[in-house]
C-alpha cells in the first residue's frame, strides 16, 4: 500500500515516565490505528507494562501527549480511559469471582428498567446481551455462571466479551496466551481477527514471535523504555527483532555455564499431591541447573513448595546427600539445605516494609542454616552481626542499594530480587530452588542474575530452574524436565531438543517425525509419559 | 533502651501536659499518694495491652481477653471455695486463661478463621459462661494475701514505708521490661513483625507462622489471667462482669501507643506509655467526678482521633508539600 | 476451580435445622408450637432482622459496625427525650427524626473509615462508646421510665394491621428494602463487587467511596429506626440499653452465611440467621434454661457457624491434575 498511512485513533506522543530514579518511559511514540493489530516487543522491564498503565489510566504520563482522534486527552482515573474507549485484557484478569459473567461484563453500567428514582436492574435483558456478546467471542459457557467456576480463558473471553459490549476501539492484549492450550490459542487468534474486522484497534503485548507473526500487522520494539524499531511485520524476521529487543545478539546476555556435574545430591520419587501433581521425580547432581519448563499452571512452583514443606497434603520421597527427609515444614527443607526463591517476589520472597538488612537476615536468624558467621546470639538479637552477614551479601550480589536500613521497597525490581537470594545463598545451601527468577526484572538484573546463577553452580551448588522462559531455560540448564498439567511429562539434556520439542511437551502435541536432526541447543531423547 | 521515636515523644509530651495542667487544677493531684493511686486501674489494663499489642503486631486481634479475666477469677473463685490453698487457687486461674487462649489459637490456626471473628464469639461464649455459671451472684472471701497484692505496695511487702510504688504497677513494670525485651531484642519480636508484616513471605522464609499465633493468644489468655488476679485482689470479689468493656480499652491503649492495627509496626515503650496516659487521665477525670460512662465515651473519642491525628497530618504535609 | 456449596443449598440446610429445632423444641414444650408462640419470636427477632440488613450491607463491604447498639440506643433517648419535651410531636416526625439522627452516626463511621482510610473495626469499636457515653451526657444518667415514654411510641410497634403487629411489618418492609437495594439497584451490586475485589472495583468505575459511606449511613440509619422501636416495645429508655447487643446482630449475620471478609451473602441468608437466632432464645425459656445462657450460646453459634463456613470454603489447591481419583494409582485418596 502506497497510500497514505491509515489516521491512528489513538496516538503517544513524547511520554516519559519516571518512578523515583526508575525512568520507565522515555520518550515514547506509538500510533494505534483502527483495524490493526499492533505487537509491543520488549524484554521483562523494557517498560511494557508501564505502557498500558499508562494507556489505562492508572499512571499519568510525567511529559508528553495522548491523542484520541488528534485530540489532546488526559484520564485522570482508570474509568475515563475505559470511556473513551480503551479496554486493556491482562494476564491476570480482573475479575469480581462471586458475580456471575453477565455481572462482570455489566458492571458499573448494567441496563435498568423503569423511570426516574423507580428503575431497577433488567437481569433479563442484561443475561441476554450478555450471552449475545458471550457468543460473538466463541466463549462455550453461560453468562449465568458464576465467575468463579470458570478457567483463566474463559474469563479471558469474558474480558474481551465485556470490552467488544462497550464499544472499545483500543483492546490492548497482555500476554494473553500464557495460560491457553494450543487449541485456545488457535481459537484466540480468530478472536483477534475478528477484532480487526470491526476495525478495532489491538495492542498486542507477547513474549512469542509466532503470535507476532501470526496476527499482527505492525511491531514496536520498546528498550529500556523507548521504542528502538517498528514497521510492517511483513518487513521483519525474528531475528531482527530480537536484536532489537536485547540490543545486542541474544547469546551474550547468557554467561556460559560449565559442565562440572558432580555426585547426585538430592533424589525425589513420587512426588504427588491429590490435585496439583501426581508423580513427580529427578535427579539432582552438585553443580547442575535442572530447569522446569512447561505452561503457566503446569504444578511446577506446587512441586516446588511441596519439596519446600509448604503443601501439607503432599507425599514423596526425598533424599538429600544420601538421607530419607521427613520435611514437614518449610524449617525441616531449610536445615536440609534446600532454599527456595519463590515466583511472587513481592508476596512471597520479601517483607517490603523490611529493611533491607532485615529481610536478608530473615531466614537465618537463631542458627537456622548453615551460615558461615551467626547470625544472632543465640535468640537474642544481635545489631552488629546482622550487619556484617548482610554487607557481606550486599558486595557479593552487588545490591545497589543506598543503605542496609532502606526498607525493600525502595529497590528495584532487579535488586528486591537479588535481596531475596541473597536471603538465601546467606544459609549456605546445597540447593536453591529459583521460582521464575527473572520474571519482571530489567535485562541488566536479568544478566545479573544469570550470573549469579553461573556463580552458584561453580561454587558447588545445585540449581533448580522453574522458568516458562524458554530462552532462559535452553540456554542455562543442563538437563530439562518438562511438565504438562501436574505430570513430568518428558526430560531432556542439553543438546537434545530445540524449542519446538520444549513447546511441545509442555503444550500436549505430537510432532510429526523429522527426518533431520533438530537444531542445536537440545536433542530428543527421552519421553517419560505424553 | 533505644531512643524514642516520634510518637512516643509525643506521648510523653502529652503525659507531662496531663500533669501540668490537671496538677494546677486539682489540688493533690501531683502528690505521690495520688500518683500511685492513679496506677491501679491502669496497671490491669496495661498488662492485657501488652498481650495485645504483641497480638495486634503479629497481625492479630483478641477481643475476648477481658472475658477471658472474667472466666480466671471465676475458676478462681470456685477453687477458693473449694478449700485450694493460694498457689493453686493462682495455677488454676493461669490454666483458665492459657485455655481460653488455647481455644482461640485453635480456631484461628487450625481452621485459618480470621481472629477478629473467632474472638468477638468467644468473647461472647466466655462472657456468656462466666453468667451463667453465676448469675447475679458474687464471690467473695478471698484470702489477705490476694488484697495486699491488689492494693498493696511495694514498700509493705519488704517492710520500707516510704516506696509507696503499688505491687501492681511494680509487676506492670517488670512485665513490661520482659515483653519488651522479647519484642525488641530477641529473634522471636523479629519474627512477630515479619508475621505482622507479611505473614506468606515470613512462612517461605522459614517462620512457624502458626506457632507463633498459638503461643500469643496462649500468652494474652495466661495475661488475663494475671491482671485478673491482681483485679479480683483488689476489689475483693468476682462477678460475671468483671473488667466488663475492657478490651476496648486495651485496644485503645495498644492503638494510642503507636501500634499499626494491620500489623508489622510498633513498640512496647509507646505501649506503655500510652496506657500511663490514658490511666493518668482518666484519673484526673475521676477526680473531677466525670461518671465513668463518659469516661469511656472519651476513651472512644481518643481511640479514632489517634488514629484520625497521624493521617490527617501526612494528608496536610502531602497537600501543602 | 472448587465448588463450594452454593448459597441456596446453604440457605436450605439451615432452614432445615431451623425447623428441626422447633420440632424437637415443640416435642418438648407443645406451646412453642403455636401460632401465639410464633407470633412472640417474630416480635423479638424484628428488631433484629432490622439491625441484620443494615449490618449486612457493611459486611459486604468487608467492613463491620461495632456501634449499631450504641447508635441505637442513643437514637432512641434522644427520641425518648424529645417526645417528652414536645409531647405534640406526630409520629411520623420522630420515626423520620430517628433515621436521621441514626444515619448522622452511620455518616459518621463512614466518613472517618472513607477519608482517613482507618479500619473499620477500630473505628466503630471506638464510636461504640463515643456514642454510648453520649446518652449520658444527653439524658444526665436519668431514666425515661414507661410513663414517661410517648404512647404514639409506644403504640408504635403494637398497632396491628391485618393481625399483625406493625413491628412485624416494619421489619417486613425493611427486609423488603434490602432484598430490593441488593438485587435490583446498582448500587446494591456494587456492594458485592466492592467487597469482592476492592482493587478491581476502582477498575471498574464504581465510586467506592461514595458506596462505602453510604452503607454505613444506611446501616446506621436502620439502627436509628430500630433504636426507637426498642424504645417503644420495652417501653423504656437508659444509657446501657441493648449494651452488647452489636455481635448478636454480627452472630446473625454469620449464621446467615454473610461473610466477614465481604462479598458474599444473601438477604434470604441473613433473614435465617435472624430466625435461628430468634428460635433458640425463643426455646430457652420454654425449655427452662435461664436467659443467661443466651450470650455463651450465641459465642457458640458463631464459632460453630464460622468453622462450618471455613470447612466448606476452604480451597483444596487448584485442580491441575486432569483427571484426579483415577489417575492416581497408588496414591493415597
Amino acid at each position: 500500500m502506497t497510500a497514505a498511512a491509515p489516521t491512528p485513533w489513538l496516538s503517544l506522543r513524547g511520554i516519559h515516565k519516571r518512578f523515583g530514579p526508575t525512568h520507565a518511559l522515555r520518550g515514547l511514540y506509538l500510533d494505534l490505528v483502527p483495524g490493526e493489530a499492533l505487537a509491543l516487543i520488549g524484554e521483562n522491564g523494557a517498560g511494557k507494562s508501564t505502557l498500558v498503565k499508562t494507556l489505562t489510566g492508572v499512571h499519568a504520563p510525567d511529559d508528553g501527549e495522548i491523542l484520541v482522534e488528534g485530540r489532546p486527552c488526559r484520564f485522570p482515573r482508570a474509568c475515563d480511559a475505559q470511556a473513551a474507549g480503551i479496554v486493556a485484557v491482562h494476564q491476570e484478569t480482573v475479575m469480581f469471582e462471586e458475580l456471575t459473567a453477565a455481572e462482570n461484563i455489566f458492571i458499573g453500567r448494567q441496563p435498568m428498567r423503569g423511570m426516574g428514582p423507580f428503575r431497577w436492574i433488567d437481569w433479563g435483558r442484561m443475561n441476554r446481551e450478555a450471552q449475545a456478546a458471550l457468543d460473538r467471542v466463541g466463549a462455550g459457557f453461560a453468562a449465568t455462571t458464576p465467575v468463579r467456576h470458570l478457567s483463566l480463558a474463559q474469563r479471558h473471553l469474558i474480558e474481551i466479551a465485556r470490552a467488544l459490549s462497550q464499544d472499545a476501539r483500543v483492546v490492548i492484549l497482555d500476554e494473553p496466551t500464557a495460560a491457553l492450550s494450543q487449541q485456545e490459542i488457535r481459537e484466540f487468534y480468530g478472536l483477534v481477527r475478528g477484532l480487526k474486522a470491526q476495525g478495532v484497534a489491538v495492542l498486542f503485548i507477547t513474549h512469542k514471535f509466532d503470535e507476532v507473526f501470526a496476527v499482527c500487522d505492525r511491531y514496536v520494539v520498546l528498550r529500556d523504555g523507548a521504542s528502538v524499531g517498528q514497521g510492517a511485520i511483513a518487513d521483519a524476521d525474528e531475528p531482527s527483532l530480537v536484536k532489537l529487543m536485547a540490543g545486542r545478539a541474544i547469546e551474550h546476555v547468557y554467561p556460559p555455564i560449565a559442565d562440572r556435574r558432580g555426585d547426585v545430591v538430592m533424589r525425589v520419587a513420587g512426588l504427588s499431591h491429590p490435585t496439583e501433581f501426581a508423580d513427580v521425580g529427578f535427579e539432582l547432581r552438585r553443580g547442575e541447573i535442572l530447569g522446569f519448563y512447561g505452561l503457566i499452571g503446569a504444578g511446577r512452583s506446587e512441586a516446588m513448595l511441596a519439596l519446600m514443606g509448604l503443601k501439607p497434603d503432599a507425599r514423596g520421597d526425598v533424599t538429600v546427600g544420601g538421607r530419607r527427609l521427613d520435611i514437614r515444614q518449610p524449617a525441616d527443607a531449610i536445615t536440609a539445605g534446600l532454599a527456595y526463591v519463590p515466583e511472587e517476589r513481592q508476596r512471597q520472597g520479601g517483607i517490603l516494609g523490611f529493611s533491607v538488612r532485615h529481610n536478608i537476615s530473615l531466614a537465618g536468624l537463631a542458627g537456622r542454616g548453615r551460615c558461615e558467621t551467626p547470625l544472632s546470639r543465640g535468640h537474642w538479637l544481635s545489631p552488629a552481626r546482622e550487619e556484617r552477614f548482610a554487607a557481606g551479601l550486599i558486595e557479593r550480589l552487588r545490591i545497589r542499594t543506598a543503605d542496609q536500613h532502606t526498607p525493600l521497597s525502595g529497590l528495584s525490581g532487579g535488586n528486591q530480587q537479588k535481596v531475596v537470594i541473597a536471603k538465601w545463598l546467606g544459609l549456605n545451601p546445597r540447593i536453591v530452588i529459583l521460582d521464575e527468577p527473572t520474571k519482571g526484572i530489567d535485562v541488566g538484573a536479568k544478566q545479573a542474575v544469570y550470573q549469579l546463577i553461573a556463580e552458584m553452580v561453580e561454587q558447588g551448588l545445585a540449581v533448580i530452574l522453574v522458568s516458562s522462559e524458554l530462552p532462559e531455560v535452553m540456554h542455562l540448564a543442563h538437563r530439562v524436565v518438562v511438565m504438562k498439567r501436574g505430570r513430568a511429562v518428558a526430560e531432556f539434556a542439553r543438546g537434545e531438543a530445540d524449542a519446538e520439542m520444549l513447546v511441545a511437551a509442555a503444550s500436549g502435541l505430537s510432532l510429526p517425525p523429522r527426518e533431520e536432526a533438530p537444531a542445536p541447543v537440545f536433542q530428543y531423547r527421552t519421553e517419560l509419559a505424553a | 533502651m533505644k531512643a524514642l521515636d516520634t510518637w512516643e515523644r509525643v506521648l510523653l509530651a502529652l503525659i507531662v501536659a496531663v500533669y501540668v495542667g490537671f496538677g494546677t487544677g486539682i489540688d493533690g493531684f501531683l502528690s505521690p499518694y495520688a500518683v500511685a493511686d492513679s496506677t491501679y486501674n491502669v496497671s490491669e489494663k496495661a498488662l492485657i495491652a501488652l498481650a495485645m499489642a504483641l497480638l495486634v503486631v503479629a497481625g492479630e486481634i483478641d477481643l475476648s481477653i477481658a472475658a477471658t479475666m472474667a472466666l480466671a477469677s471465676l475458676a478462681m473463685g470456685f477453687a477458693m471455695k473449694a478449700g485450694a490453698p493460694l498457689p493453686v487457687m493462682l495455677a488454676v486461674a493461669a490454666a483458665t486463661g492459657a485455655a481460653c487462649g488455647a481455644l482461640n489459637g485453635w480456631l484461628v490456626t487450625r481452621w485459618k478463621l480470621p481472629s477478629i471473628v473467632v474472638t468477638i464469639g468467644t468473647l461472647s461464649l466466655y462472657r456468656g459462661l462466666a453468667q451463667v455459671v453465676l448469675g447475679d451472684q458474687a464471690i467473695t472471701g478471698y484470702p489477705e494475701t490476694l488484697s495486699t497484692w491488689g492494693n498493696g505496695s511495694v514498700g509493705d511487702v519488704i517492710g520500707v514505708p516510704w516506696l509507696i510504688v503499688p505491687i501492681e504497677f511494680a509487676v506492670l513494670l517488670v512485665a513490661a521490661l520482659a515483653v519488651g525485651l522479647f519484642l525488641h531484642r530477641t529473634v522471636h519480636g523479629r519474627r512477630l513483625y515479619a508475621i505482622g508484616a507479611n505473614p506468606v513471605a515470613s512462612r517461605f522464609s522459614g517462620i512457624a507462622v502458626d506457632r507463633y499465633r498459638f503461643g500469643l493468644f496462649v500468652f494474652a489468655g495466661l495475661m488475663a489471667a494475671l491482671a485478673a488476679v491482681l483485679l479480683t485482689g483488689r476489689i475483693g470479689s468476682t462477678r460475671p462482669n468483671l473488667a466488663m468493656g475492657w478490651e476496648l480499652d486495651a485496644v485503645t491503649i495498644v492503638i494510642l501507643g503507636g501500634v499499626a492495627i494491620e500489623g508489622g509496626r510498633g513498640s512496647i515503650v509507646g505501649t506503655v506509655l500510652a496506657a500511663v496516659l490514658l490511666g493518668s487521665f482518666t484519673f484526673a477525670l475521676g477526680m473531677l467526678n466525670v461518671s465513668g460512662i463518659v469516661m469511656s465515651m472519651i476513651v472512644g473519642a481518643l481511640l479514632i482521633g489517634a488514629m484520625v491525628l497521624p493521617r490527617g497530618v501526612r494528608h496536610l504535609r502531602t497537600r501543602f508539600a | 476451580m472448587t465448588k463450594s456449596p452454593t448459597p441456596m443449598r446453604r440457605e436450605w440446610l439451615l432452614l432445615g435445622i431451623i425447623v428441626l429445632l422447633a420440632l424437637a423444641v415443640g416435642a418438648r414444650a407443645p406451646v412453642f408450637l403455636t401460632w401465639r408462640n410464633a407470633l412472640d419470636i417474630g416480635n423479638d427477632s424484628a428488631i433484629l432482622a432490622i439491625l441484620v440488613m443494615g449490618q449486612m450491607l457493611v459486611l459486604l463491604t468487608r467492613g463491620v459496625d461495632l456501634s449499631v447498639a450504641s447508635n441505637l440506643a442513643l437514637t432512641g433517648m434522644l427520641c425518648a427525650l424529645a417526645a417528652k419535651a414536645w409531647p405534640a410531636l406526630p409520629l411520623p416526625v420522630l420515626v423520620l427524626m430517628a433515621c436521621a439522627i441514626g444515619a448522622g452516626l452511620g455518616f459518621v463511621n463512614g466518613f472517618l473509615i472513607m477519608r482517613f482510610q482507618l479500619p473499620a473495626i477500630v473505628v466503630t469499636l471506638g464510636t461504640m462508646s463515643a456514642y454510648r457515653g453520649a446518652i449520658f451526657v444527653a439524658s444526665g444518667g436519668a431514666w425515661v421510665n414507661d410513663h414517661q415514654v410517648h404512647p404514639a411510641i409506644k403504640g408504635l410497634p403494637r398497632d396491628t394491621l391485618f393481625g399483625l403487629p406493625m413491628l412485624i411489618w416494619c421489619a417486613a418492609a425493611v427486609v423488603v428494602l434490602a432484598l430490593v437495594l441488593l438485587r435490583w439497584r446498582r448500587e446494591g451490586r456494587e456492594l458485592y463487587a466492592l467487597g469482592g475485589n476492592p482493587s478491581a472495583a476502582l477498575y471498574a468505575g464504581i465510586p467506592v467511596s461514595r458506596r462505602l459511606v453510604m452503607a454505613y449511613t444506611l446501616c446506621g440509619a436502620l439502627a436509628g429506626l430500630a433504636g426507637l422501636l426498642w424504645v417503644g416495645r420495652y417501653s423504656i429508655a437508659f444509657t446501657e440499653l441493648a449494651a452488647g447487643y452489636e455481635l448478636t446482630v454480627i452472630a446473625a449475620c454469620v449464621i446467615g452465611g454473610v461473610s466477614i471478609g465481604g462479598g458474599v451473602g444473601t438477604v434470604s441468608g441473613a433473614v435465617l440467621g435472624v430466625l435461628f437466632i430468634g428460635v433458640i432464645n425463643g426455646a430457652l425459656p420454654v425449655i427452662q434454661v435461664s436467659p443467661f445462657w443466651q450470650q455463651a450460646i450465641a459465642g457458640a453459634v458463631i464459632l460453630v457457624s464460622v468453622v462450618l463456613n471455613a470447612r466448606a470454603d476452604r480451597s483444596r489447591g487448584r485442580q491441575i491434575l486432569e483427571r484426579p481419583a483415577a489417575a492416581l494409582q497408588g496414591a493415597s485418596a
